[in-house]
Parts: C-alpha cells; structure tokens; sequence
C-alpha cells in the first residue's frame, strides 16, 4: 500500500474498508474500538478482554484502583492475578504484597493463580487457555507481549494502566505502526528461537521496536512450536515493542483449541497491508548467539563470547521454561554432571510443565547433574532472590534482560542464551556451544 | 471538576519547583537501573526514592533536590514496566524528566501518574550536568539558565494533555465513569 493509494481514500472513503489492507494489530484494535479501521498514530480507547496483574504491578494497581471509588472490577472473570515474582514470600514485605493481590482477588472473585497452581504469568496463561487468538489483553508486566504468538493483541502496561482497566474494562492506546519480520530457510542444528530474537535484537537495538508492533512471519517461522513462538514474542519489549505478533496457523489452532476458555478469532494481516518497515533474515546461515552485559542487543555468536569461567547457570524464566526447553536442556544433561564451578539453578514454568517434567523423568536427570531445580516462578531473572548474583560474578541465563544490577550486584554480568547453550555452558563452566559437548569429551 | 482535582492533589498536582540542577544521563535507561528489582517489595514512594539510580549514580538520591531535573537520552524508560521507577524518580523530588525519546510504557506511567516528561533533543545536546534549568510545564519552554540558552519541548496529543489536565489517569477514570452515570460526580 502505497502513500498515494492512502491518500487517494482519505476523503470520506473510509467507508469502504475492503480496498485497504490493514495489520492484524490494526484489525484487532479496530474490533475491540468499535470501529471499521484503524491507522497508525490514532488515539482509540479499546476495550480489552483480559486483565492481568502479578504480585509486584498488582498491589500498586489496587491502590489506584480503590482511588478511583468503583466497587467492583469490570469482569471479574476477565481478571487474572498470578503471584509468579516473590513467591514463596522471600522477605515480610513482599509477603504483605501479595496478601494484598490474593485478599483483592478474593474480594472481587477473580481469576487467581497462587503458588503451586500457577507459575509465570506468561507461561500459565496461553498453557490455560486464558488468552485466545483475536483478544486484545493488557497485563502489567512487560513481558504481557508474550501471547502475541498465540495472535492476539497483547501489551504490557504500568499499574495505573491496570487500575482504570480494572475499573473501565477500557485503555487509551496509540495505534502502533507494524513492522514486518520476515524469516527465510531452515534453522541449522542448535538454531533456536531464542537464536532468532537474540538476531533480530542485535540487528534493530532495543529501540529498534520502539512504539511499534513486532510481525514474525516466514516460512522459518511457521517452523517453530508455539513454544518458539512465545519465546520469540516474549523479547519483543527488548527491541522496544509494544506487541510481537505471530499470524495464526495451523500450529496456532491446534494449541488453541485443546485449551481455550474463550471463544477465539482468527485475525491475520491483511497481504496488501502497510508496514513501517520490513526485514529479511536468513535463518540458515545463523549460529546459536549470546547477548552479552549489560544489554540484550549486544550480541555475539556463541563461538566468539570470551572462555572465563562462570559461576551460575539459570535455566528458566518466561522466555524459556516451557517442556520442550526443558526437553533439551535434559538431553544435555543426561548422564552428565554440572561443572564443579558452577551452580546451575533449573525452574519450570509452570506446575503443569513441571508436573510434565516429572512424567517424563527431566526433573531426575536434573538432579542427578547436581542442577538445584526451584518451584515454578520467576526466580533470579529479576534479582529479588533463588539465586542473586553477587559482585563481579559471571552468569549465563536464558531470561530475557542483562541490564545492569538486573540479577543482583551491579558489577554481576549476565549472558542471555538459549536453553541449549545453558545447559552446555552449566557443564563445561564457561559460555559454551551445544555442539561442543560430543566434541570435547565430556563422557555420558 | 474541582472536587475530583482535589482528590488527587496529594498525589499529582505539579506542587515542586520546575527549577533545578540537571542530572544528565545517557540513553536506554532502563527501568531496572531506575529502581532495581530488589527494593520493589514496597510501593512507597519515599522508600523507593531512597534507591533511585543507585546502580549507575549511586550517590543520586541522596544529592538529588526538591525541583532538580533529569536529562536523558533515547529511549528513556525502557525494559519493565514497574510504575515504582516514575513514582521513585517523583519521590526522589525530580521534577521534570527531558530525553530525546521515553519507552512507551515508561512514557504511559509517567503521564498517569503525574511526573512531568518532555522530549525535547535540542535541549538534551546542549545542557551539561550541573546546569540550573528553570521549565515551564505549560508551555513546554526548557531555559538553561546557566548558559542562558533556551528550548522548546514537543507537546503532547489532545487526548494525553486531557490526562494531564485531570491531574493523571485515575482522576480521568473519575471524570470518565462520572459522565457515564458509574459514579456520582
Ligand atoms: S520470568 Fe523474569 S521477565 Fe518473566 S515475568 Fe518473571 S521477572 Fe519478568
């Protein structure tokens, strides 16, 4: 769609909507703005069809909510509270937050995830059916783009944000302009889609995204589990997006439709829409990367990162905790055992990952390669505990942040990595490729 | 109209001085080193404001002053989207935030809740730290009175002034559900 062909509709055309192709973030917005389109730039309230808030961003969020005088959220059933952060309290303090969280939930018969039936928010709700292709869902937490590769428009936004939700079932939003992604070829061994985003990062910046929408297409796309995609819709906010959307397929449907509590639309992008911008990659000529302190765009490939020695390996966080990360990191480890350096912390991401881990006997060989493996929750990712780094120590995690002072001390260095260069770095104590563990010996 | 600014007034009315010390900051902020994660099991403002930088200027909070600014680069606000980083940086007396460009979600926090951001690129390559810069909020003028120089802001869309205007977003929320007959006015 060119300039020219926009401006051609420009006056009082807009009724003819047929013509003009939109963005699958443009028509879901549009939906849920009561409108027949929507543009880049324009400012819409739109109304949202889930809610969601955790221990740290939803108390601030009630506090504000009980501001405004309301007594009764808007849907309680559209409301989820998942007490993912510092649970198991960690202190007195963080104990009193998520009292407030579960007291609230309760108060308004909420949806509530407490420990032991829940996990990460990002995690738990796609894995629940709770959030469905089609909706447009706010959650405060950044990482709420998550369930973008489930194909629906999903934000994360501040707590204020979360309260006049609460009370509306409405936010105000500038419509993003979409950037399209385009992936081509086939992913070498080791390639993951942890490798993708971390590319893709590298090769825009974390402002790269900046105030728009992230489109993931290509046939390396539609390549990957919905696992992949999560991870991959889940770092969108570190190029600085406000969403990461995947189109829907037939991968899409078929997680969808064993799980889904709401009924879903499937809303793809139009093939003569307007994007800001496209990018290209070749994923067959891509290496397993690594983004190195203290940001997620500082990328190297694996092969080139320096060989110090580590002290910590974390294998969890939204980003990568799912089964089938879990899968890979168990088929590194097994028969193998941990570098003596090096205290590597495992932690699935939800009960039902875990209690699937347990089936399948991952949580065994986890132990038996002296990992620590920690119940379901956010953990070290964001240095409040299970895990803090001290002064100058060294780090490989397959979280999504290295920001500095993100996992404990301010002079701790955190390298972002996949599950499967983790699990290899764990067991030769320094940042390591996958491949290198036939090659250097290391004896199952 | 009055009574709702009321309301509100402990929490979002500009009451500090817009004139003060520049801080100057580089770009990508994040939110984690605007308040770290560790100290986000309160909500307190004061509290949060007594860790404020502290991971790149760790002797920020306790020299920052009641009216001082902060003067940042691109992307200002980027990586979580706690709302304690805005409510730390209010706490700690900062009364305005100017950066060439904010994070989207830093830059939603910031309007509603009421701590004053303007992006204005001129004024971030010309101001030094240490400068004395007196801001007009309402009109979006930046005077370096150090240096005698001065910068116009961006301003804002029709639909955020409307947010400033209430005195932040839950004052908004008010006035919105009042018009529609969900709260007495
Ligand atoms: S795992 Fe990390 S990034 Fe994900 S929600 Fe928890 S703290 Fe945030």
């Amino acid at each position: 769609m060119t300039w020219g062909r926009r401006n051609a509709f420009r006056r009082g055309f807009n009724r003819q909507p047929a013509h003009m192709g939109s963005t699958m973030a443009e028509k879901m917005l549009a939906r849920h703005a009561g409108k027949s389109r929507v543009e880049a730039g324009e400012m819409i309230d739109v109304r949202v069809d889930i809610v969601m808030a955790n221990d740290i961003t939803g108390p601030l969020a009630i506090k504000e909510f009980r501001k405004i005088g309301i007594d009764r959220v808007f849907d309680p059933k559209k409301v989820i509270f998942v007490s993912s952060h510092f649970t198991p309290a960690k202190d007195i303090q963080s104990a009193q937050q998520a009292t407030i969280l579960r007291k609230f939930a309760r108060e308004q018969e909420t949806v509530y995830f407490e420990i032991g039936r829940g996990g990460i928010e990002h995690v738990v709700l796609p894995e629940q059916g709770l959030v469905v292709p089609g909706q447009v869902v706010v959650g405060g937490d950044s990482h709420t783009c998550t369930y973008g590769a489930l194909g629906c428009y999903a934000t994360g936004v501040g707590s204020t944000d979360v309260a006049a939700a609460l009370a509306t079932g409405e936010i105000w939003m500038r419509v993003p302009p979409t950037i399209k992604f385009v992936y081509h070829g086939e992913r070498p061994p080791w390639v993951s889609a942890k490798d993708m985003i971390l590319q893709t990062i590298g090769r825009i910046g974390v402002e790269g995204g900046r105030g728009a929408v992230m489109e993931f297409t290509g046939e390396a796309v539609g390549g990957l589990s919905m696992e992949g995609r999560l991870t991959m819709a889940n770092m969108a906010i570190e190029a600085g997006a406000d969403a990461g959307l995947f189109p829907v397929d037939e991968k899409t449907l078929a997680y969808v439709q064993e799980r889904a509590k709401w009924p879903y639309e499937v809303v793809n992008s139009d093939s003569d829409a307007k994007y800001m911008q496209v990018y290209e990659f070749d994923v067959s000529t891509m290496e397993p990367m690594v983004a190195c302190p203290y940001d997620p765009a500082n990328i190297k490939p694996v092969s080139q990162v320096d060989k110090d020695p580590l002290d910590q390996v974390f294998i969890g966080s939204c980003t990568n905790n799912r089964i089938e990360d879990l899968r890979i990191v168990a088929d590194l480890l097994r028969g193998r055992t941990i570098h003596p350096d090096i205290r590597c912390i495992i932690i699935p991401g939800s009960v039902d990952v875990e209690r699937q881990a347990l089936r399948e006997g991952l949580l065994e060989v986890f132990q038996q390669a002296e990992a620590v493996i920690a119940p379901p929750g956010c953990g070290p990712c964001l240095g409040g505990y299970m895990g803090v780094l001290g002064p100058g120590e060294r780090a490989v995690s397959t979280s999504n942040r290295n920001f500095r002072g993100r996992m404990g001390h301010r002079d701790a260095e955190v390298y972002l990595a996949s599950p499967a260069v983790a699990a290899a770095s764990a067991l030769l104590g320094r940042v390591a490729s996958p491949a290198e563990i036939a090659r250097e010996g290391v004896t199952a | 109209m009055t009574d709702m600014t009321s309301i509100n007034a402990p929490t979002n009315a500009p009451v500090m001085p817009s004139e003060g010390k520049a801080w100057v900051f580089g770009d990508n902020i994040d939110t984690d080193v605007i308040i770290p994660a560790r100290y986000l099991m309160t909500t307190d403002a004061a509290e949060l404001a007594k860790h404020c930088m502290e991971d790149i200027d760790p002797g920020f909070a306790a020299s920052v002053k009641s009216g001082d600014v902060m003067v940042a680069g691109n992307n200002f606000g980027c990586g979580s989207s706690r709302e304690h980083a805005p409510i730390a940086i209010k706490g700690a007396g900062v009364s305005v935030v100017i950066a060439n460009s904010f994070a989207r979600i830093f830059y939603r926090n910031a309007i509603n809740i009421g701590l004053p951001i303007l992006e204005c690129a001129e004024a971030v390559a010309a101001v030094h730290a240490g400068d004395t810069l007196h801001v007009d909020l309402a009109s979006g003028r930046i005077e370096d009175v150090t240096t005698g120089q001065s910068f116009q802001a961006q301003s804002y869309p029709e639909s955020i002034l409307r947010i400033i205007a209430a005195g932040g977003l839950i004052a908004a929320t008010r006035q919105k559900l009042q018009a529609a007959g969900r709260l007495p006015a």
